[in-house]
């Protein structure tokens, strides 16, 4: 495999990968099924005001 | 961003309730840049250029280096000359990555509060040197240089050189072993020009022999200091180098 | 009481092979280390044996065990009292060697107070006792809390404690010596990393055993960020210090990598001290302190599982950037160029996560000048992550590289972003960890915003001009074809900024000590009268209804 070679793939099917990895990754976190468990997570560290 | 698995039923609470795969998969994911960029200068051979002239530093200018790096010049003097129109007239021509392969750390620096240092051996005389770091301000008026006289009143103590090559072989520089055994010796021989240089010369090509600081009476810290930055950049000629080059970047640079 | 003899033992030993070290020793640095150590563990051997709870020791125990039912604060407030201590000790350093380049008599004409070796010290104390114990002490902090469970292994928690403390100790002393391993913000020598690498490992025992005896089925996500500083940080200190030391009882060594490859690990490692020990281990601080001082949630959970994974991705490929045009190979400066740049996204993204997380509560900056200093941490944040990317083109590196420019966006980002949040953090501490209803005054911590914010405009600004100035001098050719400027004349120029940025920096340090005084007071168990911050307007006899007013 040639340094050529290898830039025409990472320049065309490898970028295309690549954003495609990307977009499905930020999307993940965001399925529906996700948001009350999250919810839930970020006032977690609200459970323990009397100690402050 | 790459090592989450995107499986189908995978879900992130796995990894927000396990801190084991937690800090596997952090570590996983620090470790994939530094892989990339830094295990391939290892063995990509044009990463370092070959180049006639570049041999282990004498244990006179090591003793400078390390009394440089001591000081810590390095926090405002860079050697590492860019390929621009304006640095190249300033400095001398663009530094080169084999110029500093024997460099145990490398000096290059960040800033420069000072001017660059790369290829500053052989453009001032010792006697400047010597006046210069005494006193920055009696030689340069505009200077904010600290003034370090007292590298010209203390005798140069560096214990064994030989273990300070030892450690240098150990780590790749191709000291050998009349270099090592020769150390504390080579010193004395290369600053004091009525010491005799024995094969000092033969073992470090164009080593400068003679006294620095102008006290040939004792080897002091500076005459190591000056005996280092009176070599910086004058081993490579760099104009033999440059047909190894692209012809491009030859070209950007002049 | 076998135990205490073995441990009172032990320490005696350890004291005598200092000692012994320090007497064969071939250099007078490492003699003077070796003594430090000696009287670090006589101290110990000396708390061991007063210390000591002879009562549970009679009765057949060593130590009896703590309550469970409340959380491990000792380490904490040591820390925090340790950040203040060392904050001002760094930035003094600081703004002296800052007048030092506007003076150079300054430098006294002593070596152990040049500029070249008090700059090492600055950078050190700032970054690793400044930040390093406001990050131990917040993070053994937010652990415990968000996991509901006291810290694990209280007696490693006091040694990662004492053990930084004499990291920091060898290390600055190390610096007025002229020890140095001459890397930049790795500069202690091989013994003092080999000590740090020993305290780190013990640091992520006593985090990680924490979390593992955790009371919540979830980890926070300030925990990852803590997390992943820990781990990372363990990963750049082992491979960037990695060296050959000349003799075992000196204090020399010889880094294994050299020239082209030291540099990249270096850098890799310098701009990794600052994406995980300045950026995620504070970012783990805001996204605890934030959401509690504001009472309200953070923003999106949901962007802050993206913005931890891509954070932490690509920080560690933007080293090669601190190393443009250099003799790095092309392609390994495009790559870290492309980096840099996409980091600005994430970056972003944690910023609009720590101030959206006001949404609805903007009314507390005005009324809570600990929230506007979050606010303004994040917004600076926000500035030098954009300044960052920035000067990473290469286009504008060259002209950026080797100028103040560099010390002014490390200072936007430092004093900025890592000294505000953290100085709301201690602010957010002390009332809670000494059981004080409040802290002494908060109209102090208002005059220590505005010092601390107009003291880092200065400092930016002046370093702005102060780079580009360089920069466009340093290549400004006349029309005979001849460079203009003498690199001397450069820097005359620089004198009036070098004026200004001391002026920032004694601002920000003026700022500083005004919060010593409040936490000091705060400490006394005093509480200053003092009008609030706001007024509630109201006027009683204005309001009323309006009587109809009959006709004449």
């Amino acid at each position: 495999m040639s340094y050529d070679a290898l830039r025409h793939f990472a320049d065309s099917w490898g970028l295309l990968a690549m954003a495609l990895l990307f977009l499905t990754l930020i999307a993940w976190p965001f399925r529906p099924s996700a948001r009350a468990r999250n919810e839930e997570a970020a006032n977690m560290i609200f459970k323990d005001d009397e100690h402050g | 961003m790459a090592t989450k698995p995107a499986e189908k039923g995978f879900s992130h609470k796995k990894v927000e309730r396990n801190v084991t795969l937690l800090g596997a998969l952090a570590l996983l994911t620090v470790t994939i840049g530094g892989i990339v960029e830094i295990a391939p200068l290892f063995w990509i051979d044009n990463t370092v250029e070959k180049v006639e002239g570049m041999r282990p530093y004498t244990p006179l200018e090591l003793a400078g280096r390390n009394i440089y790096m001591r000081e810590g010049c390095y926090t405002c003097h860079s050697q590492m000359i860019r390929p621009f129109r304006d640095e190249v007239e300033r400095y001398g021509h663009y530094s080169l990555a084999a110029e500093s392969m024997y460099d145990h750390p490398f000096q290059w620096g960040s800033k420069r509060t000072g001017p660059d240092l790369a290829r500053v051996g052989g453009r001032y005389s010792d006697e400047w040197h010597k006046a210069h770091l005494i006193d920055p301000r009696s030689v340069v008026p505009e200077s904010i240089m600290p003034p370090y006289a007292f590298l010209a009143e203390r005798d140069l103590d560096t214990g064994d050189m030989a273990n300070h090559l030892t450690a240098l072989y150990r780590v790749g520089v191709p000291y050998t072993k009349a270099d090592i055994e020769k150390a504390n010796d080579d010193i004395r021989a290369q600053a004091d020009p009525d010491a005799g240089a024995g094969d000092l010369q033969n073992r470090y090509p164009k080593a400068q022999v003679r006294d620095f600081d102008g006290d040939p009476s004792r080897v002091t810290e500076m005459d190591a200091l000056v005996a280092y930055l009176q070599m910086l950049g004058t081993l490579v000629d760099v104009e033999k180098a440059a047909p190894q080059e692209r012809p491009g970047e030859t070209e950007a640079a002049r | 009481m076998d135990g205490l003899v073995t441990r009172a033992g032990g320490w005696l030993g350890l004291t005598l092979l200092a000692l012994v070290a320090a007497a064969l020793a071939v250099d007078a640095p490492f003699a003077v280390h070796m003594v430090i150590v000696a009287l670090a563990c006589f101290a110990m051997l000396w708390a061991t044996v007063t210390r000591a709870d002879y009562g549970a020791i009679a009765r057949g125990i060593f130590k009896i065990p703590a309550d469970q039912g409340v959380y491990d604060d000792d380490p904490i407030r040591w820390g925090v009292v340790a950040t203040l201590f060392w904050g001002i000790a760094g930035m003094a350093a600081g703004l002296f060697i800052a007048l030092q380049l506007a003076f150079p008599a300054l430098n006294l004409n002593l070596e152990y107070t040049t500029f070249g070796r008090l700059r090492p010290l600055h950078t050190s104390a700032v970054i690793f006792a400044f930040g390093g114990n406001a990050l131990i002490a917040t993070s053994f902090y937010v652990v415990q809390r968000t996991c509901r469970a006291r810290l694990a292994f209280p007696a490693l928690a006091r040694f990662v404690f004492w053990g930084y403390q004499l990291f920091i100790v060898l290390a600055a002393t190390g610096y007025l010596m002229g020890v140095t391993a001459a890397k930049e913000y790795a500069e202690p020598e091989w013994y003092v990393d080999l000590w740090l690498t020993i305290v780190w490992v013990a640091y992520l025992a006593v985090f990680v055993g924490t979390i593992v005896k955790r009371r919540e089925p979830h980890i926070y996500v300030a925990n990852w960020f803590y997390l992943s500083f820990i781990v990372t940080i363990a990963m750049l200190h082992i491979v960037n210090n990695l060296s050959m030391p000349a003799s075992l009882l000196g204090s020399k060594s010889y880094a294994a990598f050299a020239g082209v490859q030291d540099a990249l690990t270096q850098w890799w490692y310098g701009h990794n001290a600052v994406g995980f020990f300045l950026t995620a281990g504070f970012l783990a601080m805001m996204y605890y302190f934030v959401p509690k001082q504001a009472e309200r949630p953070v923003y999106s959970y949901r962007l802050s599982i993206i913005h931890f994974w891509s954070l932490i991705f690509l920080y560690i490929w933007a080293g090669p950037h601190h190393l443009h045009y250099t003799a790095l190979p092309d392609w390994a400066q495009t790559l870290g160029m492309v980096f840099s740049v996409i980091l600005w996204m994430p970056s972003w993204g944690g910023m609009i996560n720590g101030l959206m997380t006001l949404n609805g509560a903007w009314d507390k900056i005005r009324t809570d000048p600990i929230i506007r200093m979050m606010v303004m941490a994040l917004a600076f944040y926000g500035m030098s992550t954009f300044e960052g990317p920035m000067m990473s083109i290469k286009w504008v590196n060259s002209m950026s590289h080797y100028t103040d420019w560099t010390i002014g966006h490390v200072h936007s980002g430092a004093l900025g972003w890592n000294g505000m949040i953290t100085f709301a953090c201690v602010y957010y501490l002390v009332p809670r960890l000494w059981g004080r209803p409040r802290l002494y005054s908060l109209r102090m911590v208002n005059w220590h915003f505005w010092l601390a914010t107009v003291g880092i405009v200065f400092y930016a600004a002046s370093m702005w001009v102060a780079g580009i100035m360089q920069g466009l001098m340093w290549r400004e050719y006349g029309a005979d074809g001849y460079l203009v400027y003498s690199f001397a004349e450069s820097v005359a120029a620089m004198h009036p900024m070098y004026l200004i940025r001391a002026a920032g920096g004694a601002m920000y340090l003026a700022g500083f000590l005004i919060m010593i005084a409040n936490v000091w007071a705060t400490l006394g168990g005093k509480v200053r009268a003092e009008k609030p911050m706001t007024e509630t307007p109201y006027n009683a006899a204005a309001d009323r209804p309006l009587v109809p007013v009959p006709a004449e």
